[in-house]
């Protein structure tokens, strides 16, 4: 099926398999590997991309039914030469080891800061409240992206970094 | 004869004068794995486009195939292969070494009719897409003969005997000392089968060019995948070039191969294209090793002081029924505590599950999680606080065999981290502390892993531009290898960080041991230290040699390096320009590390505290682990960033452990129960609470030339202990059947009417 996927700022026109799922498009179709391949099933968000800004599990997606949408993967986040603020917080709060789930977790947190910027809760969020960008509400909503090497301290000192860099 | 006398001189990491042994700098490899630019095994781009290939797994877990349908998968659109026993390509048979010198044999897949584990792989479909090979896979139709597995471990302890060669450890009379010591603990914990579950499921891309294999997989190990690849394939060793730069995660469970890697490559030998071999995460479940599950009684006998009279340690462990892998669970304590009497052992069942083998700190992640808390037990029986028990059985020489430890600062980490954890406000009785609908409560244990050295060789080379380039068929799987080797090369040539390259991962690099045990920092760091000291003093006899030089006619042990520039007191040029004009080709030399022949005269290990506050919801049985701190001795940190991310990494294995993790056994068909991340419970973030480690100045000069031990396993080491500790503190309840869970928790909750 003809599908046009807007990737990285970049139309890309394929013809796929109505079975290719989003992940697989991405990376074997696109060669953009920064995608992770951890479960395929949606368990461990190491696919984790934004569609029209909003992160989602790359692999319980077809390709085909992003038609006309605008995907960022990791590869559209930042280059080795131009990190983004996330990529530079993540680098030097070491907030990964194999570095496996770690396109996914910068992808999440760049969804997860625009969901709580706009007032998005969470299980952590106290009931009328705005969310704040506390260690309770980080560990909550970056609980869909498992780091088997278990950096999770250093995902969240980084986040909190990258997050003031930003605003 | 080599001793460990031979690395007493000084040299370059000892002297460290530009100070990057030991500094937290960033990851070497950081700037892609970040960017999602760092090409794992299944993401490399073959040079030209690959086929996939799908496995199919075994339904029953003992037993033959004796039907094979594959009509209708060979139709599928898109599909080019599909291999069972009956029609895969013929290998040597298992186990041959043709070359008398392989560190592995071979290792055929599809091998026969016969099905040894649950999700054995019985079946490859390659197609010419991911969803064609999916497809294809579906439609393999198998029709098998089981027998009934054998695979309840706990129903078979009773005809568990001794693996094969070892025998029981006796010091003194164990029975005596444990029958007449006042205070007494008899235990008994269990913990059940865990998996790796790293992030990257194995995979594997391979292609030929001409005769050789070019294979790309995800592997701890080099040097055994590409011997055992081609032992399998029957070629010559020289003819398989096995690559793995990045590496998903490992934890031991990618010490060996799997299918996915021999029937790539099989099946880009019979296509004549690349091929690409992923296990799903579901086949990870069973298709590769596993932790296996532990029974370990414990007895402690005890004076009235708390010193030890009498200590015991016997596990009871699984492995696969044609495997011969021991889970050592005891063998840790054996230079733990002292105490005159002492008996310590295993106890060896073989079932019909799949392979066990060894996940990160193997012996001492299960072992503790039994004896650090039958210390706690006793500790409670004698009134003593649990720091000061430990302290009170401190050792002078190794308890069981007397000899000197290397060096031992496992006092000082207690009594660090009691410090800095604020342990002196813990309430030695549990249940007191509550805290809205929590108690609360703080638990300690005691981490200890053994130091390893290993053969390894590695080359350096000193380019024109002054730039040293390190290879060495080590692996990065998440340690900081790349790091650590680029911090060990700028230290001894005296460059900056940044004129350094380090190329690992591969098999026609010098060799070293790969990542496992914790071996592989001071094993791959002490060989590229000899190969940066043989890289010196080639540069300075070249430079004192060469009349162009300004150091000409200078000794070569006068020369020194730093910021790039090469000098005799005053005299001095850059390293480029000398390389530049006296070799411009390049300059490269090898340096080699071998174990010392003494080194086993003293007892070595890595040693730790961990010091933990839960909160447990006496409603729920739920727990919160809300602080952790790890305090740990482990010889010269190379790198205090990547270090640290070991130890706290470990911790969190910790946390796992005591809290969710584990598989079951479904004894009816001999599979395991959890075969995904959703019902397999690894920690996420929101499992883990305030968490830090701390490493103690240390260095041990019986270690390594460099005075380096390791730490990828030792943070792993009785960190769940603590958790379950703690968790006694905050409700009074003991739960000995890990993983504790909430209904677990909750019944003992119940019966203290809490």
């Amino acid at each position: 099926m003809k599908t046009t996927i807007h990737v990285n700022g970049e139309a890309r026109s394929l013809d796929l398999d109505p079975r290719t799922t989003l992940l697989d498009a991405l990376r074997e179709h696109l060669k953009l590997t920064g995608s992770k391949k951890g479960c395929d099933h949606g368990q461990c968000g190491a696919c984790t991309v934004l569609v029209n800004g909003v992160r989602i599990n790359s692999c319980l997606s077809l390709a085909v039914m992003h038609d006309g949408d605008a995907v960022t993967t990791i590869e559209g986040v930042g280059t080795p030469e131009h990190l983004h603020p996330i990529q530079t917080a993540f680098l030097t709060h070491d907030a990964y080891q194999c570095g496996y789930c770690t396109p996914g977790q910068i992808c999440s947190t760049i969804g997860m800061l625009s969901e709580l910027s706009a007032g998005a809760p969470s299980q952590e969020t106290p009931p009328g409240a705005a969310p704040v960008l506390s260690d309770a509400e980080i560990r909550e909503r970056m609980s869909g992206n498992i780091c088997r090497c278990s950096a999770y301290p250093q995902i969240v000192a980084a986040i909190k970094d990258a997050a003031k860099v930003m605003a | 004869m080599s001793s460990v006398h031979d690395w007493t001189p000084n040299n370059p990491v000892k002297e460290n004068r530009s100070g990057l042994i030991g500094k937290p700098v960033d990851r070497y490899e950081g700037p892609l794995k970040v960017t999602g630019t760092a090409p794992y095994a299944y993401e490399v781009q073959p040079p030209s486009p690959p086929a996939y290939g799908v496995m199919v797994g075994a339904a029953i877990a003992a037993g033959r195939i004796t039907g094979v349908d594959i009509a209708e998968a060979e139709a599928t659109p898109g599909v080019l292969v599909v291999w069972t026993h009956l029609n895969a390509p013929p290998q040597a048979p298992r186990g041959t070494k043709a070359h008398p010198r392989s560190s592995a044999g071979s290792r055929p897949a599809l091998e026969s009719d016969r099905i040894f584990f649950f999700g054995q792989p019985v079946a490859l479909v390659v197609g010419e897409t991911l969803e064609a090979a999916t497809a294809g896979a579906h439609r393999v139709k198998l029709t098998y003969a089981a027998d009934t597995p054998d695979v309840d471990f706990r129903a078979s302890l009773d005809r568990a005997v001794s693996p094969s060669g070892e025998e029981d450890i006796e010091v003194g009379d164990f029975v005596r000392g444990f029958t007449s010591s006042p205070i007494q603990v008899d235990e008994t914990w269990e913990t059940p089968i865990q998996n790796h579950c790293q992030m990257e499921p194995c995979a594997s891309t391979v292609w030929f060019e001409g005769e050789k294999c070019i294979a790309h997989t995800s592997i701890q190990m080099v040097k055994p995948a590409q011997h055992g690849l081609a032992e399998t394939l029957g070629l010559p060793r020289d003819d398989v070039h096995l690559l793995t730069r990045y590496i998903g995660g490992g934890f031991g469970g990618k010490g060996q191969t799997y299918d996915d890697l021999i029937l790539a490559a099989l099946a880009a030998k019979a296509l004549g294209r690349p091929v690409k071999v992923a296990y799903t995460r579901q086949q990870m479940m069973h298709g590769t090793i596993h932790r296996p599950a532990t029974v370990m009684q414990v007895r402690l006998g005890a004076e009235k002081d708390g010193r030890l009279n009498a200590f015991s340690m016997m596990t009871w462990t699984h492995c696969h029924r044609e495997g011969n892998f021991t889970e050592h669970a005891s063998n840790f304590a054996r230079a733990l505590y002292a105490a005159p009497n002492r008996l310590t052992g295993h106890r060896l069942v073989k079932l019909d599950l799949p392979g066990a083998g060894p996940m990160r700190a193997p012996g001492e992640a299960s072992g503790t999680l039994a004896l650090e808390c039958a210390m706690d037990e006793l500790a409670e029986k004698l009134g003593l606080d649990p720091v000061e028990l430990r302290i009170r059985n401190e050792p002078e020489t190794d308890p069981e065999n007397g000899r000197p430890f290397s060096m031992r600062q496992l006092v000082r980490c207690l009594r660090e981290g009691a410090q800095q954890f604020g342990w002196d406000r813990r309430l030695p009785t549990p249940g007191l502390v509550r805290e809205g609908r929590w108690l609360v409560g703080m638990g300690m244990a005691t981490a200890i892993r053994g130091n390893f050295l290993l053969p390894a060789k590695c080359s350096f080379t000193v380019d024109a531009d002054g730039v040293i380039t390190v290879r060495q068929g080590m692996t990065d799987i998440g340690t900081g290898t790349y790091t650590v080797l680029a911090q060990i090369a700028a230290e001894t040539l005296g460059v900056p960080l940044g004129h350094v390259k380090v190329e690992i991962g591969d098999s026609e690099f010098p060799p070293a041991p790969g990542s496992g045990g914790q071996f592989g920092a001071a094993t791959a760091g002490s060989a590229a230290l000899a190969a940066g000291q043989n890289l010196r003093t080639a540069i300075a006899e070249l430079a004192t040699g060469d009349e162009a030089s300004p150091l000409f006619g200078g000794r070569p042990v006068d020369v020194t390096f730093q910021d790039g520039v090469i000098a005799i007191e005053n005299r001095s040029e850059t390293l480029a320009s000398l390389i530049s004009r006296a070799a411009p080709e390049g300059l490269t030399v090898e340096g080699e590390i071998k174990p010392a022949q003494d080194a086993r005269e003293w007892s070595q290990q890595t040693y730790g505290g961990h010091y933990c506050e839960v909160g447990v919801d006496p409603v729920t049985g739920e727990v919160r682990v809300r602080r952790m701190l790890g305090v740990f001795a482990a010889g010269r940190i190379l790198n205090a960033k990547t270090a640290r991310s070991q130890l706290t990494g470990g911790m969190i294995w910790g946390i796992g452990s005591a809290l969710t993790e584990g598989n079951a056994v479904d004894t009816r068909y001999g599979s395991l129960i959890n075969q995904d991340l959703a019902q397999y419970l690894a920690p996420v973030q929101a499992d883990i609470g305030d968490l830090d480690a701390i490493m103690l100045d240390e260095v041990d000069d019986k270690a390594n030339p460099m005075g380096v031990k390791g730490v990828g396993e030792l943070g792993n080491s009785g960190a769940g202990a603590a958790v379950a500790n703690a968790i006694y503190n905050a409700c009074g309840v003991r739960v000995r059947d890990y993983p504790i869970t909430p209904d677990k928790l909750l019944a003992g909750l119940i019966a203290k009417g809490l």
